[in-house]
């Protein structure tokens, strides 16, 4: 089950789109997102289509990977769409069955609303797929660097989102252990109603935040130990430097958006797909 | 009444990158009221070996007798397989989370379905049994000190009353005090209770002082099964996959190696001493 | 090297309401004198106190009475902290609870990059501590994927790559399996040899310290035994009576001489063992 969930994971391949500075793809996701936002023309949705797939392709990540990393929001997009569709009221009717009503409009705002939820989630895996956790961390503390003039700890913030991603896993098998521990003892986990099964968590889960503490105040020792205070005067081994394929992706990226600018602008708003 | 295997095989994650066969065909058939030491190094199967013995992972392939039933057959109660065979894993300790220590070794003999007077009526047999001190019957477990705490979890698993108890390095972490006390209780238990101790451990020395018969595992396979004796005399062969003979062993062949009349048996401090007396007196 | 006079450790006792219920002392007037470049062990069960005197040696824990100086430091002085924790590194017991990177090297860098090294030395540094424990070829790889012996490994290649003087492990074999204690005690003495740091290992497994210059032993947060180890392996008793053990060589000896064989006090290895007894046997 958990393993089906593939978003946030890193798909080792060498390709350009992994070689890019973790900044620029953040960066640069965030505008494609923005992208899907500020249009609603059906050649806007093209140009977006391409670009996605030209990333994609040079990403060399399987199309077959990402998909599958859509799986777990296939209910919220059904919801959402679904939502959309009987609830709009405005537009032409086209549909009338008891208390649904279909308009055309409706029809065209979900089908962009379905649109704008799979580019939205395939756009972040394939920042995912193609940065290491530890990269992803480097440059969210690096983009996010200016709110430290307003006193947000932003390298804290990295620093704990690193460690949980080491300590993650050990947690997981930890739980497994426990779990198993504790069916040795007799312990039923898997019937009952919901709230016995919640009271026979119990047993697991004392055990697991009574470790999960004594990991935590065994690290801070082992951190301060080797001279760890704070982001101030550290110095880093991988420090982040653009070079140029990063400015190239900037580039493309400003000329991606302006297009995208351009055609919301000038294409009519009411083309729509159907 | 015994544990019988029968070309047992298990197989990790089948199906994805990480698939690996984690036992092979495994053939053997415990006794009950033995005393087995199970020795291996790390990744040798031995985990994976024991958490068969009560069902927590089902085989892949072949059959496991308890007391001659298959455990895999339909409508095998697994829930009385798991309290018939105790297993205690390593650092148990971390399994600890009542209040105190008493309701937590009443946890067991509670998830049997037991009234909450024989629960605790157990519960006191099972922390006597481990010599846990009756002042600390209240405390949390979580203020005890580490040999206490692991005495605890094991009473945890002996309050079910299993006819077999199987400890997987019962030892680990312990001061040489702790090691020594907690070895002496389980086989002290074992003489008591007629109980089947199925002990793993990574230190040879233990092993030669305490069980009568020794499996020895490497790469999912069953490599030696016999007694200590026997299965030291191949030292050389358990050399080849990461373990060892108990170091007097050593000791018997190197004097033996420079012409001292001596028997290289012996595995344990008091056989090499008598052993070595011996050849002095001759 | 690392020094110490007095040295004395509470810490309050508290009731179940949190009150203050009286102090507990876990070191009691601890006198060490480590020499630089010695390598030093400290026996001791547990609950005796000496991985409380270990955290005083990285300024971890500062003294509440009597003082510590590390490399002529005193730990109490709050100017000299991080100096302290610079010549003092320090290895841990559990190796997953001590590796902060997700990738072998990033997490010996860790430690350098908290000194502010400039990038290009820390690669450097974090290159020669890797090959100086023998991992360089798992510099990228996950540390969730390696063996407890290698994550030791790699503990050490993190305080290394600090460039300390002296180097505490605190039982840093405690949760291996034979082989990765091996493992780990070879990589420490190779350091020692090689780089010529202090080496102080805290433990309660006797074979380990065979080779050490001077052993300490505590009990109730006293030092009840200092001496080399011969001299502290012929006290079988004496050390029984604190919890410990000897290595089963000694044992053996122990018990031959006991049964009246006219062995040496203290043989610690068994090539002696063996030669004392050959020479005895041909002498009869």
């Amino acid at each position: 089950m958990i393993r089906d969930i593939t978003i946030g994971q890193y798909y080792p391949a060498r390709s350009v789109i992994h070689r890019l500075d973790p900044r620029v793809k953040i960066i640069c996701t965030l505008l494609f997102l923005i992208s899907l936002f500020i249009q609603r023309s059906i050649l806007g949705y093209l140009i977006a289509t391409i670009f996605l797939g030209m990333v994609i392709y040079t990403s060399r990540v399987p199309l077959k990977y990402i998909l599958k990393g859509l799986k777990p929001i296939i209910m919220l997009l059904l919801v959402t769409v679904l939502f959309t569709l009987f609830l709009t009221r405005e537009g032409e009717e086209l549909f009338h069955f008891w208390i649904f009503n279909i308009t055309d409009k409706g029809l065209n705002i979900s089908a962009y609303t379905a649109i704008r939820l799979i580019y939205l989630i395939m756009g972040s895996s394939i920042m995912t797929f193609t940065t290491t956790p530890n990269a992803l961390t480097d440059g969210i503390e690096r983009v996010l660097h200016p709110l430290n003039r307003v006193k947000v700890p932003v390298h804290e913030v990295a620093m704990m989102m690193s460690i949980a991603l080491r300590f993650i896993p050990i947690l997981l098998e930890e739980t497994d252990k426990i779990m198993k521990a504790q069916i040795a003892r007799g312990a039923d986990l898997e019937s009952g109603n919901m709230i016995q099964r919640v009271k026979a968590m119990i047993p697991v889960l004392v055990p697991l935040f009574v470790s999960a503490f004594r990991r935590a105040n065994d690290l801070a020792l082992a951190m301060e130990a080797r001279c760890y205070r704070g982001g101030e005067g550290r110095t880093k081994m991988k420090p982040l430097v653009y070079r140029a394929k990063d400015y190239l992706a900037y580039a493309v990226i400003v000329l991606y958006m302006m297009l995208i600018f351009f055609v919301g602008r000038f294409v009519p708003f009411h083309i729509w797909i159907f | 009444m015994s544990i019988k295997l029968e070309h047992l095989n298990y197989v990790y994650s089948p199906g994805t990158a990480y698939e690996k066969q984690a036992l092979k065909d495994i053939n053997l058939e415990i006794p009950q009221g033995e005393f087995v030491g199970i020795i291996g190094h790390t990744g040798s199967g031995k985990s994976t070996l024991i958490q068969h013995f009560n069902g927590l992972l089902k085989a892949s392939g072949g059959a496991l007798y308890y007391n001659g039933e298959n455990i895999y057959g339909d409508g095998y109660n697994m829930k009385q397989l798991r309290s018939q065979v105790g297993l205690v894993f390593q650092y148990p300790e971390h399994q600890l989370f009542e209040v105190d220590v008493l309701s937590d070794v009443c946890f067991g003999p509670k998830n049997q379905g037991l009234s909450s007077e024989e629960c605790e009526k157990r519960a006191r047999e099972a922390l006597e049994l481990v010599g846990f001190p009756e002042k600390y019957y209240r405390q949390s477990p979580f203020e005890l000190s580490g040999g206490q705490k692991r005495r605890a979890a094991i009473a945890g698993v002996l309050a079910m009353r299993p006819s077999v108890l199987v400890l997987d390095e019962p030892t680990a972490g312990l001061d040489p005090k702790g090691r020594d006390d907690i070895l002496n209780q389980v086989e002290h238990l074992h003489k008591n209770t007629n109980m089947t101790v199925i002990l793993v451990s990574h230190s040879m020395e233990d092993i030669a002082r305490y069980v009568d018969r020794i499996i020895v595992m490497n790469q999912g396979e069953k490599m030696f099964d016999g007694k200590p004796k026997k299965v030291f005399s191949h030292y050389r062969d358990l050399e080849k996959v990461g373990l060892a003979a108990p170091r007097v062993t050593y000791i018997m062949h190197a004097l033996k190696a420079r012409g001292m009349n001596v028997r290289t048996d012996a595995t344990t401090v008091e056989e090499a001493a008598k052993e070595i007396i011996r050849s002095f007196h001759d | 090297m690392v020094q110490s006079e007095k040295l004395i450790y509470e810490y309050e006792k508290r009731d179940e309401e949190g009150n203050v219920i009286g102090m507990n002392r876990a070191i009691d007037g601890v006198d060490i004198d480590i020499p630089e470049g010695s390598f030093v062990a400290i026996l001791g069960h547990n609950g005796s106190g000496k991985s409380t005197l270990a955290k005083h040696m990285n300024a971890i824990l500062v003294p509440t009475g009597g003082t510590m100086w590390v490399d002529g430091r005193d730990t109490k002085d709050p100017m000299e902290l991080w100096n302290v924790r610079q010549s003092a590194g320090m290895v841990f017991q559990n190796p997953d609870n001590q590796i902060i990177g997700t990738v072998v090297e990033e997490d010996v860098g860790f430690g350098p990059e908290n000194l502010g090294i400039p990038t290009d030395q820390i690669w450097k540094r974090v290159e020669d501590s890797l090959k100086a424990v023998g991992m360089l070829e798992y510099r990228s790889n996950s540390p969730n994927k390696l063996s407890g012996g290698q994550k030791q490994r790699v503990a050490i290649a993190g305080v290394i790559a600090m460039e300390p003087k002296c180097i505490v492990l605190d039982e840093p074999t405690a949760m291996l399996d034979p082989n990765g204690r091996k493992e780990v005690i070879r990589t420490v003495q190779e350091l020692r040899r090689r780089k010529k740091v202090t080496v102080i290992l805290i433990t309660h497994y006797m074979e380990e310290v065979i080779d050490a210059d001077q052993v300490y032993v505590m009990d109730s947060g006293h030092i009840v035994m200092h001496g080399s180890p011969r001299e502290i392996f012929s006290c079988v008793d004496e050390l029984k009576r604190y919890r410990m053990d000897v290595p089963q060589v000694t044992m053996l000896a122990e018990e031959l001489r006991k049964k009246g064989l006219q062995l040496p006090a203290g043989i610690l290895k068994t090539e002696e063992l063996v030669e004392a007894l050959c020479q005895l046997n041909s002498n009869t």
